[in-house]
């Protein structure tokens, strides 16, 4: 059983003294400005953080819907057949603006590069061809390799944006490699110079890249 | 001027920079195994190689052939040759033999980069050659025939 510990008589005396002197003395020792003014401070400080607090959350709104919407934008030029069709969901690239498998069978290869005597570089030269029907073209053609396919076809703008924050998926050490991939790719510029062109010209295009990453590359909500 | 390799023998021809390796080794170099299909990339007709790799020469710049060997089915090495020469025989694979050289072409790469092929690698491989006889299916078991005669042809050498 638990044993009461009572305070013995002098320790109850000498904390009464203690307290009745506090409260006698206390007008000298603290003018009411004195303590109004600290206090008032006080609720001052705490309002402007909480209204510090506020204008930051609406900031930071404001700049994850702009980052949203800027990637909205990009995701069009994303998902255009001129980008969409090396970065195909299965093994074989498309094309045209319908997107269509590629005829022929051509198939991706472990390269990215095709496969035996069907590799891209056979029919795409280094330069777009002139001509109806003709292969457009440059030195760089290719699709991304079988180990990384970085699959645009089907996504999502939510998943396609968690796809480029992954490194898994892009094979970029961190996303601002992204912005410099849009930026300066061969290939990248070049799916602007030929056909039916994508949405945002290529300018445009790597700005709202730039501006979804540059206000914290937030996932749009589908 | 460009320089060029063909079957081996160096060139040094004065051409417009975008004639058609096509018109080079028909016309120039009088080479006409190789045949014209489509001219747009679409057929296989004009499949010859270039430093190792097949390329539709209807559609290839002679720029881009610049400084490099270009291999017609005329001078296509014996070791790829000979099986598939033999094996389209044996199979009897033509019938009005118009796409068949860029048809041969395209299967010596496959043979080469891939000794024992199967159905879907010939189909992968030679989708891109259109036959309009539709000899397919005797292309596909010519292709077959070759890989063995060229994997006991390297045999025989080796001994």
């Amino acid at each position: 059983m638990k044993k009461i510990r009572y305070a013995p008589a002098s320790r109850v005396w000498i904390t009464g003294t203690i307290v009745a002197a506090g409260i006698v003395f206390s007008p000298f020792a603290f003018p009411e400005n004195a303590v109004q003014e600290p206090v008032n401070l006080a609720f001052t400080l705490a309002d402007t953080i909480d209204r510090t607090k506020a204008q930051n959350s609406n900031e930071e709104k404001k700049r994850a819907a702009e980052s949203k919407a800027a990637f909205a934008d990009a995701y069009k030029v994303f998902m255009h057949p001129r980008c969409m069709n090396c970065h195909p969901s299965g093994d074989a690239p498309l094309q045209g603006d319908k997107s269509t498998i590629h005829t022929m069978n051509v198939q991706r290869g472990p390269d990215g590069k095709g496969l035996f005597a069907m590799k891209c570089k056979n029919c795409h030269q280094d330069a777009n061809l002139e001509g109806e029907h003709l292969p457009p073209g440059i030195e760089t053609w290719h699709l991304p390799t079988a180990q990384r396919p970085m699959v645009f076809q089907g996504k999502t703008p939510r998943q396609l944006a968690m796809g480029f924050k992954d490194s898994a998926f892009t094979g970029f050490k961190d996303i601002h490699r992204l912005v410099e991939h849009v930026e300066t790719d061969h290939l990248v510029l070049h799916s602007f110079t030929y056909g039916t062109r994508p949405p945002l010209s290529h300018k445009d295009f790597v700005a709202r890249v730039k501006e979804w990453i540059d206000k914290g590359a937030e996932l749009p909500d589908k | 001027m460009i320089k060029l390799t063909v079957n081996g023998k160096s060139y040094e021809l004065d051409l417009p920079s975008d004639m058609p390796v096509l018109w080079v080794i028909r016309d120039r170099l009088g080479l006409t195994g190789t045949k014209y299909g489509c001219g747009v990339a679409q057929c296989g007709a004009c499949t010859v190689h270039m430093d190792g790799e097949a390329i539709r020469s209807c559609v290839t710049p002679v720029s881009r052939a610049a400084g490099k060997s270009i291999v017609t089915i005329e001078g296509l090495e014996p070791s790829l040759s000979k099986p598939l020469q033999e094996a389209w025989t044996e199979i009897d694979v033509p019938q009005c033999g118009y796409c068949q050289s860029g048809q041969i072409m395209a299967a010596a790469i496959l043979i080469r980069d891939q000794p024992q092929p199967t159905d879907n690698d010939i189909d992968n491989a030679m989708a891109g050659n259109i036959c309009r006889c539709c000899t397919y299916l005797r292309i596909r078991q010519a292709i077959h025939l070759a890989s063995r005669l060229k994997s006991s042809n390297a045999m025989l050498s080796a001994i």
